[in-house]
Protein backbone atom coordinates (compact mmCIF):
# COMPACT_ATOMS: atom_id res chain seq x y z
CA UNK A 1 0.00 0.00 0.00
CA UNK A 2 3.18 2.18 0.43
CA UNK A 3 3.85 1.97 -3.22
CA UNK A 4 -0.05 3.13 -3.79
CA UNK A 5 0.58 6.38 -1.46
CA UNK A 6 3.60 6.93 -3.49
CA UNK A 7 2.04 7.40 -6.83
CA UNK A 8 -0.80 9.07 -5.89
CA UNK A 9 1.57 11.60 -4.27
CA UNK A 10 4.22 11.11 -7.26
CA UNK A 11 0.59 12.31 -9.38
CA UNK A 12 -0.64 14.70 -7.48
CA UNK A 13 2.38 16.87 -7.47
CA UNK A 14 3.04 15.88 -11.21
CA UNK A 15 -0.67 17.29 -11.90
CA UNK A 16 -0.25 20.17 -9.67
CA UNK A 17 3.06 21.23 -11.58
CA UNK A 18 1.42 20.64 -15.15
CA UNK A 19 -1.31 22.70 -14.34
CA UNK A 20 0.55 25.61 -13.20
CA UNK A 21 3.30 25.55 -16.06
CA UNK A 22 -0.05 23.84 -18.62
CA UNK A 23 -2.17 27.02 -18.42
CA UNK A 24 0.35 29.84 -19.84
CA UNK A 25 2.46 27.35 -22.12
CA UNK A 26 -1.01 26.33 -23.73
CA UNK A 27 -2.26 29.74 -23.48
CA UNK A 28 0.75 31.14 -25.04
CA UNK A 29 0.86 28.41 -27.64
CA UNK A 30 -3.18 29.49 -28.50
CA UNK A 31 -2.27 32.75 -29.36
CA UNK A 32 0.99 33.39 -30.20
CA UNK A 33 1.63 34.12 -33.77
CA UNK A 34 5.34 33.25 -34.02
CA UNK A 35 6.13 31.08 -37.12
CA UNK A 36 8.18 28.91 -35.32
CA UNK A 37 5.58 27.81 -33.11
CA UNK A 38 5.25 24.21 -34.83
CA UNK A 39 8.31 23.53 -33.86
CA UNK A 40 7.35 24.03 -30.14
CA UNK A 41 4.36 21.54 -30.48
CA UNK A 42 5.94 19.44 -31.60
CA UNK A 43 8.64 19.38 -28.54
CA UNK A 44 5.03 19.45 -26.34
CA UNK A 45 4.17 16.52 -28.26
CA UNK A 46 7.49 14.16 -27.90
CA UNK A 47 6.49 12.13 -25.22
CA UNK A 48 3.23 11.02 -26.72
CA UNK A 49 5.33 9.23 -29.59
CA UNK A 50 8.97 8.60 -27.88
CA UNK A 51 9.13 5.01 -25.95
CA UNK A 52 9.76 5.39 -22.83
CA UNK A 53 12.82 3.80 -22.98
CA UNK A 54 14.27 6.88 -25.06
CA UNK A 55 13.32 9.22 -22.39
CA UNK A 56 14.51 7.01 -19.35
CA UNK A 57 17.52 6.80 -21.16
CA UNK A 58 18.05 10.25 -22.20
CA UNK A 59 17.05 11.28 -18.49
CA UNK A 60 19.64 8.99 -16.67
CA UNK A 61 22.29 9.90 -18.43
CA UNK A 62 21.05 13.70 -18.16
CA UNK A 63 21.15 13.33 -14.26
CA UNK A 64 23.92 11.89 -13.79
CA UNK A 65 26.95 13.78 -12.82
CA UNK A 66 28.16 14.62 -16.44
CA UNK A 67 25.27 15.70 -17.68
CA UNK A 68 23.28 19.10 -17.78
CA UNK A 69 20.58 18.16 -15.24
CA UNK A 70 22.20 16.24 -12.79
CA UNK A 71 24.93 18.93 -12.87
CA UNK A 72 22.62 21.80 -12.02
CA UNK A 73 21.41 19.59 -9.51
CA UNK A 74 24.34 18.75 -7.69
CA UNK A 75 25.28 22.40 -7.29
CA UNK A 76 21.97 23.59 -5.82
CA UNK A 77 21.27 20.39 -3.29
CA UNK A 78 24.45 18.47 -3.23
CA UNK A 79 23.59 15.10 -4.39
CA UNK A 80 22.36 13.67 -7.82
CA UNK A 81 19.10 13.31 -9.18
CA UNK A 82 18.37 9.53 -9.91
CA UNK A 83 16.80 7.48 -7.18
CA UNK A 84 15.03 10.70 -5.74
CA UNK A 85 11.49 11.47 -5.53
CA UNK A 86 12.59 14.99 -7.17
CA UNK A 87 13.97 12.97 -9.93
CA UNK A 88 11.11 10.94 -10.47
CA UNK A 89 8.75 14.02 -10.62
CA UNK A 90 11.07 16.23 -13.17
CA UNK A 91 10.71 12.86 -15.20
CA UNK A 92 7.16 12.39 -15.12
CA UNK A 93 6.26 16.06 -15.71
CA UNK A 94 8.18 15.80 -18.81
CA UNK A 95 6.83 11.92 -19.54
CA UNK A 96 2.41 13.54 -19.16
CA UNK A 97 3.29 17.24 -20.41
CA UNK A 98 1.26 16.76 -23.77
CA UNK A 99 -0.96 14.77 -21.41
CA UNK A 100 -1.88 18.54 -19.76
CA UNK A 101 -1.05 20.47 -22.90
CA UNK A 102 -3.28 18.88 -25.49
CA UNK A 103 -6.41 19.36 -24.18
CA UNK A 104 -5.76 22.56 -22.64
CA UNK A 105 -4.80 23.87 -25.92
CA UNK A 106 -7.73 22.40 -27.95
CA UNK A 107 -10.10 24.02 -25.07
CA UNK A 108 -8.18 27.65 -25.17
CA UNK A 109 -8.44 27.72 -29.14
CA UNK A 110 -12.08 26.70 -29.12
CA UNK A 111 -12.91 29.87 -27.36
CA UNK A 112 -15.18 32.44 -29.37
CA UNK A 113 -12.51 35.02 -30.78
CA UNK A 114 -15.98 37.37 -30.43
CA UNK A 115 -15.40 36.48 -26.70
CA UNK A 116 -11.83 37.63 -26.43
CA UNK A 117 -12.58 41.26 -28.08
CA UNK A 118 -15.32 41.66 -26.43
CA UNK A 119 -13.62 41.83 -23.34
CA UNK A 120 -10.40 43.62 -24.36
CA UNK A 121 -13.33 46.25 -25.65
CA UNK A 122 -14.95 46.48 -22.47
CA UNK A 123 -10.92 47.32 -21.09
CA UNK A 124 -10.23 43.81 -19.43
CA UNK A 125 -6.41 42.72 -19.30
CA UNK A 126 -5.00 39.69 -20.70
CA UNK A 127 -4.40 37.81 -17.17
CA UNK A 128 -8.55 39.15 -16.61
CA UNK A 129 -9.37 37.84 -19.65
CA UNK A 130 -7.84 34.49 -19.42
CA UNK A 131 -9.03 34.23 -15.47
CA UNK A 132 -12.85 35.14 -16.40
CA UNK A 133 -13.64 34.49 -19.90
CA UNK A 134 -10.98 31.97 -21.34
CA UNK A 135 -10.37 29.88 -17.81
CA UNK A 136 -14.09 29.29 -17.40
CA UNK A 137 -14.99 28.44 -20.46
CA UNK A 138 -12.47 25.76 -21.01
CA UNK A 139 -13.17 23.88 -17.37
CA UNK A 140 -13.79 20.80 -19.23
CA UNK A 141 -10.40 21.23 -20.68
CA UNK A 142 -8.96 21.90 -17.80
CA UNK A 143 -10.13 19.06 -15.83
CA UNK A 144 -9.02 16.65 -18.49
CA UNK A 145 -5.69 18.29 -18.72
CA UNK A 146 -5.65 17.07 -14.12
CA UNK A 147 -7.20 14.11 -14.83
CA UNK A 148 -4.97 12.60 -17.78
CA UNK A 149 -1.63 14.44 -16.76
CA UNK A 150 -2.83 11.89 -12.86
CA UNK A 151 -3.85 9.42 -14.34
CA UNK A 152 -0.80 9.25 -16.68
CA UNK A 153 1.36 9.29 -13.89
CA UNK A 154 0.11 6.77 -11.97
CA UNK A 155 0.18 4.18 -14.65
CA UNK A 156 3.79 5.44 -15.96
CA UNK A 157 6.30 2.16 -15.69
CA UNK A 158 9.38 2.44 -18.03
CA UNK A 159 10.83 5.78 -17.15
CA UNK A 160 10.61 5.03 -13.30
CA UNK A 161 11.73 1.68 -13.63
CA UNK A 162 15.21 3.37 -15.48
CA UNK A 163 15.79 6.14 -13.54
CA UNK A 164 14.11 5.18 -9.86
CA UNK A 165 16.15 2.43 -8.46
CA UNK A 166 13.52 1.56 -6.96
CA UNK A 167 13.45 2.48 -2.96
CA UNK A 168 10.54 1.97 -1.30
CA UNK A 169 9.07 4.92 -0.27
CA UNK A 170 10.59 6.76 -2.37
CA UNK A 171 10.83 5.56 -5.77
CA UNK A 172 9.28 2.34 -5.50
CA UNK A 173 5.77 3.36 -6.90
CA UNK A 174 2.89 1.05 -7.58
CA UNK A 175 3.43 -0.26 -11.46
CA UNK A 176 7.24 -1.12 -10.12
CA UNK A 177 5.79 -2.72 -7.13
CA UNK A 178 3.43 -4.78 -9.01
CA UNK A 179 5.94 -5.86 -11.96
CA UNK A 180 8.38 -6.84 -8.65
CA UNK A 181 5.89 -9.19 -7.34
CA UNK A 182 5.35 -10.58 -10.65
CA UNK A 183 9.13 -11.24 -10.84
CA UNK A 184 8.77 -12.95 -7.55
CA UNK A 185 6.35 -15.00 -8.44
CA UNK A 186 4.14 -13.37 -5.61
CA UNK A 187 0.84 -13.39 -7.48
CA UNK A 188 -1.42 -12.93 -5.07
CA UNK A 189 0.24 -9.51 -4.57
CA UNK A 190 0.23 -8.37 -7.30
CA UNK A 191 -3.08 -9.22 -8.46
CA UNK A 192 -4.60 -7.24 -5.18
CA UNK A 193 -2.68 -4.53 -6.27
CA UNK A 194 -3.49 -4.84 -9.87
CA UNK A 195 -7.25 -5.11 -8.75
CA UNK A 196 -6.58 -1.84 -6.35
CA UNK A 197 -5.42 0.24 -8.98
CA UNK A 198 -7.37 -1.27 -11.61
CA UNK A 199 -10.89 -0.18 -9.60
CA UNK A 200 -9.21 3.23 -8.90
CA UNK A 201 -8.58 4.22 -12.06
CA UNK A 202 -11.95 2.92 -13.45
CA UNK A 203 -13.37 5.35 -10.65
CA UNK A 204 -11.27 8.28 -11.45
CA UNK A 205 -12.22 8.07 -15.04
CA UNK A 206 -15.75 7.46 -14.39
CA UNK A 207 -16.18 10.38 -12.52
CA UNK A 208 -14.75 12.61 -14.82
CA UNK A 209 -16.36 11.51 -17.86
CA UNK A 210 -19.89 10.94 -15.53
CA UNK A 211 -19.52 14.70 -14.58
CA UNK A 212 -21.68 17.33 -16.67
CA UNK A 213 -19.75 20.28 -17.82
CA UNK A 214 -22.53 22.09 -16.97
CA UNK A 215 -21.95 21.33 -13.47
CA UNK A 216 -17.73 22.29 -14.21
CA UNK A 217 -19.30 25.54 -15.48
CA UNK A 218 -21.51 26.41 -12.58
CA UNK A 219 -18.56 25.57 -9.61
CA UNK A 220 -16.44 27.65 -11.16
CA UNK A 221 -18.12 30.82 -12.09
CA UNK A 222 -19.03 31.71 -8.26
CA UNK A 223 -15.52 30.55 -7.25
CA UNK A 224 -13.55 32.82 -9.79
CA UNK A 225 -15.83 35.69 -9.31
CA UNK A 226 -15.32 35.81 -5.53
CA UNK A 227 -11.68 35.57 -5.99
CA UNK A 228 -12.22 38.77 -8.52
CA UNK A 229 -14.16 40.52 -6.38
CA UNK A 230 -10.71 40.07 -3.88
CA UNK A 231 -8.76 41.42 -5.72
CA UNK B 1 -14.67 -1.90 -44.98
CA UNK B 2 -13.44 -2.85 -48.50
CA UNK B 3 -9.93 -1.59 -47.49
CA UNK B 4 -9.65 -3.65 -44.96
CA UNK B 5 -10.86 -6.57 -46.48
CA UNK B 6 -8.02 -5.45 -49.61
CA UNK B 7 -5.73 -5.23 -46.67
CA UNK B 8 -6.60 -8.81 -44.95
CA UNK B 9 -6.50 -10.82 -48.19
CA UNK B 10 -3.16 -9.32 -48.47
CA UNK B 11 -1.79 -10.04 -45.37
CA UNK B 12 -2.84 -13.48 -45.96
CA UNK B 13 -1.08 -13.77 -48.76
CA UNK B 14 1.94 -12.70 -47.78
CA UNK B 15 1.74 -14.94 -44.22
CA UNK B 16 1.03 -18.12 -46.62
CA UNK B 17 4.10 -17.33 -48.86
CA UNK B 18 6.35 -16.43 -45.96
CA UNK B 19 5.12 -20.12 -44.70
CA UNK B 20 5.75 -21.77 -47.85
CA UNK B 21 9.24 -20.77 -47.71
CA UNK B 22 12.08 -23.46 -46.43
CA UNK B 23 12.40 -22.49 -42.97
CA UNK B 24 16.50 -22.89 -41.72
CA UNK B 25 16.54 -24.74 -38.04
CA UNK B 26 16.02 -21.69 -35.67
CA UNK B 27 16.78 -21.79 -31.96
CA UNK B 28 15.04 -19.60 -29.42
CA UNK B 29 17.39 -18.65 -26.45
CA UNK B 30 16.10 -17.16 -23.33
CA UNK B 31 19.17 -15.76 -21.35
CA UNK B 32 19.68 -14.24 -18.49
CA UNK B 33 21.13 -11.03 -18.39
CA UNK B 34 24.73 -11.58 -17.30
CA UNK B 35 25.12 -13.79 -20.36
CA UNK B 36 24.91 -11.40 -22.48
CA UNK B 37 28.05 -11.52 -24.41
CA UNK B 38 29.44 -14.98 -23.39
CA UNK B 39 26.10 -16.14 -25.13
CA UNK B 40 26.63 -14.10 -28.03
CA UNK B 41 29.62 -15.79 -28.47
CA UNK B 42 28.15 -19.61 -28.21
CA UNK B 43 25.89 -18.57 -30.59
CA UNK B 44 28.16 -17.49 -32.93
CA UNK B 45 30.56 -21.07 -32.59
CA UNK B 46 27.10 -23.26 -33.08
CA UNK B 47 26.33 -21.16 -35.80
CA UNK B 48 29.59 -22.04 -37.20
CA UNK B 49 29.39 -25.50 -36.37
CA UNK B 50 25.55 -26.72 -36.99
CA UNK B 51 24.59 -23.67 -39.31
CA UNK B 52 21.67 -23.46 -37.44
CA UNK B 53 20.81 -19.75 -36.01
CA UNK B 54 20.36 -18.98 -32.18
CA UNK B 55 17.80 -16.21 -31.26
CA UNK B 56 19.11 -15.16 -27.94
CA UNK B 57 16.45 -12.78 -25.93
CA UNK B 58 18.64 -11.27 -22.64
CA UNK B 59 16.54 -10.45 -19.86
CA UNK B 60 15.35 -11.24 -16.11
CA UNK B 61 15.22 -14.90 -15.55
CA UNK B 62 12.21 -14.52 -13.30
CA UNK B 63 10.45 -12.70 -16.06
CA UNK B 64 11.26 -15.51 -18.32
CA UNK B 65 9.93 -17.78 -15.81
CA UNK B 66 6.37 -16.36 -16.01
CA UNK B 67 6.83 -16.09 -19.57
CA UNK B 68 7.31 -19.71 -20.31
CA UNK B 69 4.97 -20.82 -17.57
CA UNK B 70 2.49 -18.67 -19.89
CA UNK B 71 3.68 -20.41 -23.09
CA UNK B 72 6.59 -18.21 -24.06
CA UNK B 73 7.92 -20.03 -27.44
CA UNK B 74 11.62 -20.78 -26.25
CA UNK B 75 13.34 -24.03 -26.60
CA UNK B 76 16.04 -23.49 -24.35
CA UNK B 77 16.45 -21.23 -20.94
CA UNK B 78 19.73 -20.57 -19.52
CA UNK B 79 18.97 -18.93 -15.71
CA UNK B 80 21.33 -17.00 -13.38
CA UNK B 81 19.81 -19.46 -10.61
CA UNK B 82 19.30 -22.95 -10.16
CA UNK B 83 15.77 -22.46 -8.36
CA UNK B 84 14.04 -21.29 -11.72
CA UNK B 85 14.95 -24.26 -13.71
CA UNK B 86 13.97 -26.68 -10.70
CA UNK B 87 10.54 -24.72 -10.78
CA UNK B 88 10.29 -25.47 -14.71
CA UNK B 89 11.13 -29.56 -14.17
CA UNK B 90 9.04 -29.73 -11.80
CA UNK B 91 6.11 -28.23 -13.33
CA UNK B 92 6.46 -30.89 -16.30
CA UNK B 93 7.81 -27.41 -18.63
CA UNK B 94 11.49 -28.55 -18.78
CA UNK B 95 12.72 -32.02 -20.88
CA UNK B 96 13.02 -34.93 -18.62
CA UNK B 97 16.91 -35.31 -17.66
CA UNK B 98 18.13 -32.19 -19.15
CA UNK B 99 18.33 -30.07 -16.34
CA UNK B 100 22.37 -29.13 -15.55
CA UNK B 101 24.22 -26.47 -14.08
CA UNK B 102 26.20 -24.39 -16.60
CA UNK B 103 28.01 -21.46 -14.89
CA UNK B 104 29.11 -19.68 -11.52
CA UNK B 105 28.30 -16.16 -11.35
CA UNK B 106 31.28 -14.01 -10.17
CA UNK B 107 30.96 -10.80 -8.44
CA UNK B 108 32.74 -7.97 -8.05
CA UNK B 109 32.52 -4.04 -6.67
CA UNK B 110 32.93 -2.00 -9.50
CA UNK B 111 33.76 2.07 -9.90
CA UNK B 112 34.14 4.02 -12.93
CA UNK B 113 38.14 4.90 -13.55
CA UNK B 114 37.07 8.33 -12.20
CA UNK B 115 36.14 7.71 -9.04
CA UNK B 116 37.74 8.77 -6.23
CA UNK B 117 38.18 5.56 -4.28
CA UNK B 118 40.17 2.75 -5.21
CA UNK B 119 37.95 -0.05 -5.04
CA UNK B 120 41.08 -2.24 -5.87
CA UNK B 121 43.25 -1.51 -3.06
CA UNK B 122 40.02 -0.68 -0.40
CA UNK B 123 38.06 -3.24 -0.92
CA UNK B 124 34.71 -3.18 1.34
CA UNK B 125 35.77 -0.41 3.10
CA UNK B 126 35.43 1.86 -0.12
CA UNK B 127 31.60 1.09 0.23
CA UNK B 128 31.54 2.97 3.18
CA UNK B 129 33.26 6.26 2.39
CA UNK B 130 31.15 9.29 2.22
CA UNK B 131 32.15 9.90 -1.49
CA UNK B 132 30.46 6.65 -2.42
CA UNK B 133 26.71 8.26 -2.19
CA UNK B 134 24.73 5.76 -4.01
CA UNK B 135 25.88 1.49 -4.66
CA UNK B 136 23.77 -0.14 -7.27
CA UNK B 137 22.84 -3.85 -6.71
CA UNK B 138 20.41 -6.01 -8.33
CA UNK B 139 17.09 -6.34 -6.69
CA UNK B 140 17.75 -8.63 -4.10
CA UNK B 141 14.05 -9.95 -3.90
CA UNK B 142 14.30 -11.37 -7.60
CA UNK B 143 17.83 -11.27 -8.73
CA UNK B 144 20.51 -14.01 -8.28
CA UNK B 145 23.16 -11.42 -8.38
CA UNK B 146 21.07 -9.03 -5.85
CA UNK B 147 20.81 -12.14 -3.35
CA UNK B 148 24.27 -13.11 -3.79
CA UNK B 149 25.25 -9.38 -3.34
CA UNK B 150 23.02 -8.89 -0.20
CA UNK B 151 24.45 -12.02 1.11
CA UNK B 152 27.91 -10.49 0.73
CA UNK B 153 27.29 -7.44 2.26
CA UNK B 154 25.78 -9.09 5.36
CA UNK B 155 29.10 -11.42 5.24
CA UNK B 156 31.54 -8.37 5.28
CA UNK B 157 29.39 -7.26 8.22
CA UNK B 158 28.84 -3.84 6.32
CA UNK B 159 25.36 -4.37 5.16
CA UNK B 160 23.39 -2.03 7.67
CA UNK B 161 25.76 0.72 7.28
CA UNK B 162 25.32 0.81 3.34
CA UNK B 163 21.51 0.06 3.39
CA UNK B 164 20.85 3.36 3.12
CA UNK B 165 22.81 3.73 -0.30
CA UNK B 166 21.94 1.03 -2.10
CA UNK B 167 19.29 1.58 -5.35
CA UNK B 168 18.15 -1.67 -6.94
CA UNK B 169 18.35 -2.52 -10.46
CA UNK B 170 15.61 -4.65 -12.02
CA UNK B 171 18.06 -7.06 -12.83
CA UNK B 172 21.98 -7.30 -12.80
CA UNK B 173 22.43 -5.23 -16.33
CA UNK B 174 20.52 -2.78 -14.89
CA UNK B 175 22.48 -2.20 -11.87
CA UNK B 176 25.70 -1.60 -14.06
CA UNK B 177 23.76 0.86 -15.94
CA UNK B 178 23.08 2.64 -12.85
CA UNK B 179 27.17 2.76 -11.70
CA UNK B 180 27.96 3.24 -15.44
CA UNK B 181 26.25 6.29 -16.15
CA UNK B 182 27.78 7.80 -12.49
CA UNK B 183 24.38 8.42 -11.16
CA UNK B 184 25.25 5.53 -8.67
CA UNK B 185 29.08 5.87 -7.37
CA UNK B 186 30.06 2.19 -6.68
CA UNK B 187 28.57 -1.47 -8.03
CA UNK B 188 28.00 -5.17 -6.89
CA UNK B 189 27.78 -6.49 -10.37
CA UNK B 190 28.48 -9.44 -12.53
CA UNK B 191 32.07 -10.14 -13.13
CA UNK B 192 30.69 -10.95 -16.77
CA UNK B 193 29.16 -7.43 -16.98
CA UNK B 194 32.21 -5.37 -15.35
CA UNK B 195 34.46 -7.44 -18.12
CA UNK B 196 32.29 -6.52 -21.16
CA UNK B 197 33.48 -3.72 -23.45
CA UNK B 198 31.61 -0.75 -22.26
CA UNK B 199 33.02 -1.48 -18.54
CA UNK B 200 36.12 -2.46 -18.76
CA UNK B 201 37.88 0.69 -17.96
CA UNK B 202 36.25 0.66 -14.60
CA UNK B 203 37.96 -0.62 -11.25
CA UNK B 204 36.68 -3.76 -9.88
CA UNK B 205 37.37 -6.14 -7.13
CA UNK B 206 36.11 -9.47 -7.06
CA UNK B 207 34.33 -10.77 -4.09
CA UNK B 208 35.59 -13.75 -2.82
CA UNK B 209 33.36 -16.88 -3.45
CA UNK B 210 33.27 -17.94 -0.17
CA UNK B 211 31.72 -14.69 0.87
CA UNK B 212 28.38 -15.67 -0.24
CA UNK B 213 26.32 -18.88 -1.72
CA UNK B 214 27.77 -19.72 -5.08
CA UNK B 215 25.84 -18.09 -7.98
CA UNK B 216 24.93 -21.89 -9.61
CA UNK B 217 23.14 -21.55 -12.84
CA UNK B 218 21.10 -23.87 -14.55
CA UNK B 219 19.74 -24.64 -17.93
CA UNK B 220 16.49 -26.73 -19.14
CA UNK B 221 15.44 -27.26 -22.78
CA UNK B 222 11.53 -26.64 -22.88
CA UNK B 223 9.40 -29.32 -23.38
CA UNK B 224 6.98 -26.17 -25.68
CA UNK B 225 10.40 -25.08 -28.07
CA UNK B 226 9.71 -26.63 -31.22
CA UNK B 227 13.72 -27.60 -32.28
CA UNK B 228 14.40 -29.50 -29.27
CA UNK B 229 17.23 -31.60 -31.24
CA UNK B 230 19.00 -28.41 -31.88
CA UNK B 231 18.11 -26.89 -28.39
CA UNK B 232 20.02 -29.86 -27.07
CA UNK B 233 22.81 -29.85 -29.40
CA UNK B 234 23.45 -25.83 -28.19
CA UNK B 235 22.80 -27.15 -24.76
CA UNK B 236 26.05 -29.73 -25.02
CA UNK B 237 27.99 -27.19 -26.94
CA UNK B 238 27.85 -24.87 -23.74
CA UNK B 239 28.57 -28.24 -21.69
CA UNK B 240 31.85 -29.18 -23.38
CA UNK B 241 35.29 -28.01 -23.18
CA UNK B 242 35.18 -25.60 -25.77
CA UNK B 243 31.55 -23.57 -24.26
CA UNK B 244 33.17 -24.17 -20.74
CA UNK B 245 36.42 -22.01 -22.19
CA UNK B 246 34.16 -19.34 -23.40
CA UNK B 247 31.82 -19.28 -20.54
CA UNK B 248 35.14 -18.60 -18.41
CA UNK B 249 36.67 -16.23 -20.92
CA UNK B 250 33.45 -13.95 -20.76
CA UNK B 251 33.97 -14.20 -16.66
CA UNK B 252 31.90 -17.39 -15.26
CA UNK B 253 33.28 -20.12 -13.05
CA UNK B 254 32.35 -23.11 -14.97
CA UNK B 255 31.04 -25.87 -12.68
CA UNK B 256 32.96 -29.52 -11.78
CA UNK B 257 32.89 -32.13 -14.84
CA UNK B 258 29.90 -34.35 -13.82
CA UNK B 259 30.36 -38.05 -13.92
CA UNK B 260 29.56 -39.65 -16.75
CA UNK B 261 25.68 -41.07 -15.85
CA UNK B 262 26.37 -44.53 -16.55
CA UNK B 263 26.90 -46.37 -12.93
CA UNK B 264 30.79 -46.47 -12.98
CA UNK B 265 31.92 -45.87 -9.50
Amino acid sequence: MEALFLSIKLAACVSAILLVCGVPLAYWLANSQWRGKFLLESIVALPLVLPPTVLGFYLLVAMGPRGPLGRIWQAAFGHGLAFTFGGLVIASVIYSLPFAIQPLLFAFENVDRELLHASAVLGAGRLRTLWRVILPLSVPGVITAIVFSFAHTIGEFGVVLMVGGNLPGITRTVSIDIYDHVQSLEYAQASRLSLALLGMSFTVLAIVYGMNRKVGRRLWAPWAAKQDARC
Amino acid sequence: MRLTGRIFFLAVLLGSASAALPQSPEIRVAAAADLKFAMDELAKQFEKQKGAKVNVTYGSSGNFLAQIQNGAPFDLFFSADMDYPKKLEAAGLAEPGTLCEYAIGRIVIWTPVDANVDVTKEKWAALLKPEVRKIAIANPDHAPYGRAAAAALKNARIYDRVKSKLVYGENISQAAQFVQSGNAQAGVIALSLAISPGMADGRRWEIPPDEYSLLEQGAVVLTSGKNKLQARQFLELVKSAEGRATLKKFGFAVPAVQPPPAGKR
